[in-house]
């Protein structure tokens, strides 16, 4: 019983971490520009179509997918912003929300159209893999994924705190104004923060392909998810996504287990809806001026 | 004057569209009827988006909620569809004032509030699923039509009964939106859309109207879902309560233009058609996911290139309407 749950505890805690990566990026993304990106777990998907594909080609497993998907979703960000997404950076919020939306569906059509509709799973003798410590059975695909997205994490943190650029996008998302009067080139800037945020979710694409089979229309769910663990863990609290992302994936792996595996999202959006109204700057949020 | 003539315009245009049925086959009126229901729905969104300013993702929510509320008072109690109606509009208004209630009482905006909904919606959506009375994930049926079907008692019948069914509850909503717009509520909707602290300090109740905004949006709503339901005839919580749900409900009112009362309508009609276009060259190549890019691409440009939507420089080209 105790070894059951300890198992439980643990996959979700790992799941937890990979959805830290992706929350993480959505929130860069937010804290530096203040927009929402709608279509994050397109991005997400667009990173686990990559890792399947790089797999069905070459067999190479997700370790050596992710940088690869986060290479192409970087690239992808930041097109994006700078040609695009960058002139709705003043705009309101619904206008926003229409342009993310609009993405996502693209995304998503095209993923059906390319693909077709079917779920396509990662089937290697890697997925059953497992390393025994005491009484836990850690999966290894779980635990690497779940490593790598926290060395991900980690590497983010540090360049947005020490890297020359990293301070200057953070002193462009204090004072956009005043950054410009001091030559910090935000149009650029932006779009290496969009290609941050997008290379996060392809990463953490390419990390869960073997976990979850790869179907066109789950860019909604991940997006949610993100979500979730963005307003609870706080928008813009960069400690709030990690410690969001294995609060929800913890949170989910129990009540998968001891409720109901449908019901998994229900406890996520029961505690979603009491932070908003209860907390709104989330746990780890500071209360906007 | 130019009151007196649009008047006169739309009792014009609604009597033509009435002779539809006479004149044109069963696939285009499906079709009108469905162009009705997206507009009749994008007003009733609008009337809390374009006109009071808060932006609600979870709209399934009021639909699902009437359109559940007729199926099960159909199915379960037996009792005649004109109940329902009624019922659908209360349902769906109550849930939009709790929604709107909680998230205005606690001050929610913007972005967090659109996520609220998105949620209150999410949460509908796995609750019926687990929900065995009302059929769970398999969805619930309604009664096969008998061949002594009166659409009148019943309000299911044929292609044509639908179109004027869904023609008739456009214009009474179309015109419940233009009094309420045009009334003392509408202004403050729009002093709240604009300011809503200025708003509040000339003396708005902005937490009042805006949680009237999102009962009465979602009453309409509710009475869209009872349609749907009676059309379909079925009904599955993904269908009627999904994500998906809450993006078709508010392409319309965008491509058409926000805060406008013609806009949801043009919308509907651009997009409609749009849809059953790519349906059938998806099923003519068998791919799928054309219709998503196809409503990707048009809410893109519009965003892009026409972000007040189609109606207002329509409007300009024709000369009608009051300029803002």
């Amino acid at each position: 019983m105790l070894e059951f749950y300890g198992n439980v505890i643990v996959g979700g805690l790992l799941l937890g971490a990979v959805y830290a990566l992706l929350a993480t990026g959505l929130n860069v993304i937010f804290g530096v520009m203040r927009m929402v990106n709608f279509a994050h777990g397109e991005m997400v998907v667009v990173g686990m179509y990559v890792g399947y594909g790089l797999w069905a080609w070459t067999g190479a497993p997700a370790l050596v997918a992710a940088p690869v998907a986060a290479l192409l979703l970087f690239a992808m960000g930041y097109v994006f912003q700078r040609f695009v997404a960058n002139r709705f950076v003043e705009a309101p919020q619904h206008m926003q929300f229409i342009l993310y939306i609009a993405i996502a569906l693209i995304i998503t059509g095209l993923h059906a159209v390319f693909f077709g509709p079917d779920p396509r799973g990662i089937q290697s003798a890697a997925s059953f893999e497992v390393y025994q410590l005491g009484l836990i059975r850690l999966d290894a695909v779980r635990t690497q994924a779940a490593v790598a997205s926290l060395m991900l994490i980690a590497a983010l943190w540090a360049w947005f705190r020490y890297s020359l650029t990293g301070k200057a996008i953070q002193a462009a998302a204090e004072n956009r104004v005043g950054g410009q009067a001091i030559g910090i080139r935000i149009p650029h800037l932006f779009a290496l923060t969009a290609g941050l945020g997008f290379a996060c979710a392809g990463a953490a694409g390419a990390l869960v392909a073997p976990m979850f089979d790869v179907q066109p229309y789950l860019g909604g769910e991940f997006t949610l998810v993100a979500f979730i663990i963005v307003i609870v863990g706080g928008l813009a609290s960069l400690p709030g996504a990690l410690v969001g992302g294995l609060l929800i994936g913890l949170a989910e792996a129990l009540a998968a287990t001891v409720v109901a595996p449908s019901m998994k999202a229900l406890f996520s959006y029961g505690l979603l809806v009491l932070v908003i109204l209860l907390r709104p700057q989330g746990l780890f949020g500071k209360v906007e001026a | 004057m130019l009151e007196m003539r649009s008047a006169r315009m739309a009792v014009v245009l609604l009597a033509v569209l009435f002779a539809g049925p006479w004149l044109l086959d069963d696939f285009i009126l499906s079709v009108l009827t469905l162009v009705f229901l997206f507009a009749s729905v994008g007003l009733a969104w609008n009337l809390m988006m374009g006109y009071a300013g808060q932006l609600s993702l979870g709209h399934a929510l009021h639909f699902g909620a009437g359109a559940y509320a007729m199926g099960l008072l159909v199915t379960k109690l037996g009792v005649s569809a004109w109940f329902g109606l009624p019922l659908s509009f209360v349902v769906g208004a109550l849930f939009g004032a709790l929604v709107g209630a909680l998230g205005f009482r606690f001050a929610v905006r913007g972005v967090y509030f659109a996520l609220l909904t998105i949620a209150f919606a999410e949460l509908a959506r796995i609750l019926v699923e687990h929900w065995a009375f009302a059929g769970g994930n398999g969805g619930l049926f309604l009664p096969a039509l008998t061949p002594d079907n009166q659409p009148l008692l019943s309000l299911r019948g044929g292609a044509g009964f639908f179109y004027h069914a869904l023609l008739v509850t456009l214009a009474v909503i179309w015109l419940a939106c233009a009094l309420l717009v045009r009334g003392r509520i509408g202004y403050y909707w729009r002093a709240v859309r604009e300011d809503e602290d200025a708003a509040r300090a000339i003396g708005v109740p902005a937490t009042r109207v805006k949680v009237l905004a999102a009962a009465l949006s979602a009453g309409f709503t509710g009475v869209c879902g009872a349609w749907y339901t009676l059309i379909q005839g079925s009904l599955f919580p993904d269908s009627v309560l999904g994500m998906r749900m809450s993006i078709d409900l508010i392409v319309a009112p965008i491509v058409g233009g926000l805060g406008t009362l013609f806009g949801p309508i043009l919308g509907a009609i651009v997009i409609q058609p749009l849809n059953e276009l790519s349906k059938d060259f998806a099923q003519e190549f068998s791919i799928s996911g054309l219709k998503l890019i196809v409503y990707g691409a048009v809410l893109l440009v519009i965003v892009l290139f026409a972000p007040h939507g189609i109606w207002p420089p329509l409007a300009r080209w024709l000369r009608i309407g009051r300029r803002k």
